[in-house]
């Protein structure tokens, strides 16, 4: 019923919003961190080409962005369109606050959905509405010094957990106090290894948490290992003084992280370490692993009452070119493999020693159960795996007590799930 | 004195607008929020209100057994319990001082100790950050100076606490302060001449005249300044966000995270309302305790 009411205020608002026509139509544009920053840049070009819209980019930190949108939405303030986690489309989507893009995509046959990565594609059609399109992907995978492995006579880079946990022994043999670096407090790490399992990890269509399934516990059970046997330290990151500095002194040789990375060891590490470090897919059970599939998206909002222009907008954010000069201002890796493959300082991104690693890893992504608890699941998914760390749980309290919380939470979407199928 | 009827009209007319104000900016909230905290208003709700849930008292038990609940609740204590007796110690030593015939230069004193109560807590905050920054703060550069090994203040789960009571106690005791001065301004200088014709010393003139004499103004610095440090929010918001390892997450941080975070906005009601009895709680039992000692005295 007050669906029924916004969605007619909304229809009102669009025409109340185009009757005045003289002047410029303001689009307002919601970006976080540094894609705010440099969007402007970006913008210059969507502007001359379109001398009859204005974008206002309204920056938001990436701490209170969740908060603002939700409260945006509850205070009918949403803006024209904006970057959005991919990890929170679910959650929007609840809310039926963003538009379906299908058929905005069916007129736009320059935006090619087979030109992206599968694994980000699917993340951004949450109940199979598609509500948004991929900005920048993300994933993890390993950052290696290959310099320490050649010298402890690790014959090539990992590609499977057996060889992997054997270079991490010889590593340790030879003096390397923890070869691995997994701070506690970061929920990717395990994340990755739990997708890289054949099974989901919510069962029945995210209506229950799958965490004692023997699928999860196998990847529970590799991360714990880890700290047991010594090879990564019980820290959080934030008890890590400077990570650069300890990967430039060789205090560990491997190290789960995502692309923003790549920038900063470049900058950070000492010129004569170059060479010493690289990127490298993340290791599987049986071969090259699947990691996680995050990034963000562009949205439009369903009361914007300038969707035309918006989704000008994005048209204009999702070329092949403009995607490569927005990273290279951030460093964010573009998520259509065309751009991959265009020009870039005499070579291609694709092509490039540390992004390479990233390329390959990016068409083994797995996207993840797309329910609007997501966040919190994950919270409390590190929480428990810390306290198995900590030896405060054995794995199997932790799993079962992870799942009893996991089902508390999505007991309201369980409701939810059957009151639809009922009706 | 009988008040005819039009009288009474009269004052209901001019007791009006305030009654409105307070009705509609208070009392409609507060309503609010207690329906809120016996249903499961959540994203879900928020969608369409047809996804809304009667939970009776659910909300209540649920907040009771949650392990997070009471560590909040643990640390919001450490808070209080050190918190306030600090702070009204800084005030009333402050007040003393500034009323002592020792002290020149008073005007500039008063409004330099006052200072900190005007400012915004933000801005501050975030010179407290740099201040004790664990590599480039001024506090670890002092110590290490004398030889002290430098204390990660924020970011080790022992120290963040203290560290918030000590920026809470300098934030705010300027205003106690201020009220103190006001309560020993107000204390006969005769007693204390009596006093000291008597042979009391110091310690037993500010024991047994100005205490006693400002008795009242304490238990009122008191109830005010424990119900305000139990709503702690903004300073661990600011400076730890909750961490680490949920060692700064008070009640209020914990309904602010279920509310606004998850949008759990029913839970987070109930939330509101166990603070709410735990603040009158400890406030009755202040005045009961007063007027204990007060009978004992008597």
């Amino acid at each position: 019923m007050s669906l029924q009411r916004r969605a007619f205020l909304g229809a009102s608002m669009a025409l109340a919003g185009c009757a005045p026509a003289a002047g410029p139509t303001t689009l307002r544009f919601w970006a976080m961190g540094r894609e705010a920053e440099v969007a402007a840049q970006l913008i210059a070009g969507f502007e001359r080409e379109h001398p009859g819209i204005r974008v206002k980019v309204e920056q938001l930190p990436w701490t209170a962005a969740h908060e603002k949108l939700l409260t945006a939405f509850a205070g009918d303030a949403t803006p024209d369109l904006a970057q959005v986690g991919n990890t929170w489309l679910p959650e929007m989507q609840a809310l039926g606050a963003l538009e379906p893009l299908e058929p905005w995509l069916a007129a736009s046959p320059e935006v090619q959905p087979a030109d992206y990565f599968d694994g980000i594609w699917a993340t951004n059609a949450p109940a199979g509405r598609r509500v948004g399109l991929p900005w920048y992907v993300d994933t993890r995978l390993l950052f290696v010094r290959q310099d320490l492995l050649a010298a402890a006579g690790v014959p090539r880079m990992p590609v499977n957990w057996a060889e992997w946990t054997a270079a991490m022994a010889r590593l340790r043999e030879r003096g390397m106090a923890t070869p691995l670096l997994l701070p506690t407090n970061e929920f990717e790490p395990l994340l990755a290894l739990a997708l890289q399992q054949p099974g989901e990890v919510l069962r029945d269509g995210g209506r229950y948490g799958n965490f004692a399934s023997a699928d999860f516990r196998r990847a529970l059970g590799f991360y714990a290992e880890r700290f047991r046997v010594g090879d990564a330290p019980g820290l959080s990151n934030n008890q890590i003084a400077n990570l650069w500095l300890e990967f430039g002194r060789g205090s560990f040789a491997f190290y789960i992280s995502g692309p923003w990375n790549i920038g900063e060891f470049k900058r950070r590490l000492p010129p004569e370490l170059g060479q010493a470090w690289t990127t490298a897919e993340l290791p599987g059970p049986r071969g090259p692993g699947e990691s996680i599939a995050g990034g963000a998206s562009l949205a439009m909002f369903k009361r914007s009452a300038h969707k035309r222009e918006a989704w000008a907008l994005i048209r204009y954010l999702s070329r092949p070119e403009v995607q490569l000069a927005f990273y290279r201002l951030t460093g964010d890796l573009p998520p259509r493999r065309t751009a991959w493959a265009l020009p870039l300082e005499g070579a291609t991104l694709a092509a490039d020693r540390h992004a390479a690693a990233f390329r390959r890893q990016l068409e083994r992504v797995r996207p993840t159960p797309a329910v609007p608890e997501w966040e919190r699941i994950m919270q409390e998914m590190q929480l428990a795996a810390a306290r198995v760390v900590g030896g405060r749980e054995t794995e199997d309290t932790a799993v079962r007590q992870l799942d009893a919380r996991v089902d508390g939470i999505l007991e309201k979407r369980r409701w939810m799930l059957d009151r639809q199928g009922g009706a | 004195m009988k008040h005819t009827r039009r009288e009474s009209l009269a004052a209901w007319a001019f007791a009006a607008p305030a009654l409105v104000v307070i009705a509609l900016f208070f009392a409609v909230p507060v309503f609010a929020g207690l329906a809120l905290s016996l249903t499961d208003f959540d994203i879900y709700a928020l969608a369409s209100l047809s996804n809304l849930r009667w939970q009776g008292l659910d909300n209540y038990l649920h907040v009771l057994s949650l392990p997070l609940f009471w560590k909040a609740l643990g640390n919001t204590l450490y808070f209080v319990v050190l918190g306030v007796p600090l702070s009204i110690g800084v005030s009333l030593a402050a007040a003393v001082l500034l009323q002592s015939k020792l002290v020149r230069f008073k005007p500039l004193l008063r409004t330099a100790l006052f200072a900190p109560v005007v400012t915004t807590l933000v801005a501050v905050a975030v010179i407290w950050r740099y201040l004790f920054h664990v590599k480039y703060g001024l506090v670890n550069h002092t110590l290490q100076s004398l030889g002290i090994d430098p204390i990660d203040w924020l970011g080790d789960p022992h120290w963040s606490m203290p560290t918030i009571i000590l920026f809470a106690a300098w934030k705010n005791f300027g205003g106690n302060m201020i009220i103190f001065i006001a309560a020993l301004q107000a204390v006969p200088q005769d007693l204390y001449e009596a006093a000291r014709l008597d042979g009391a010393r110091p310690w037993a003139q500010f024991r047994h005249i100005t205490l006693a004499n400002i008795a009242p103004t304490l238990l009122m610095v008191s109830i005010l300044t424990t119900a305000g440090y139990f709503q702690l929010f903004a300073e661990p918001y600011v400076m730890t966000q909750g961490g680490p390892l949920q060692s700064t997450v008070s009640v209020l941080y914990l309904m602010y995270e279920e509310g606004f975070k998850w949008w759990n906005l029913g839970l987070a009601s109930a939330v509101a309302f166990v603070l709410f009895v735990i603040i009158v709680g400890v406030s009755k039992g202040l005045i009961a305790l007063q007027r204990r000692l007060n009978g004992g005295e008597a």
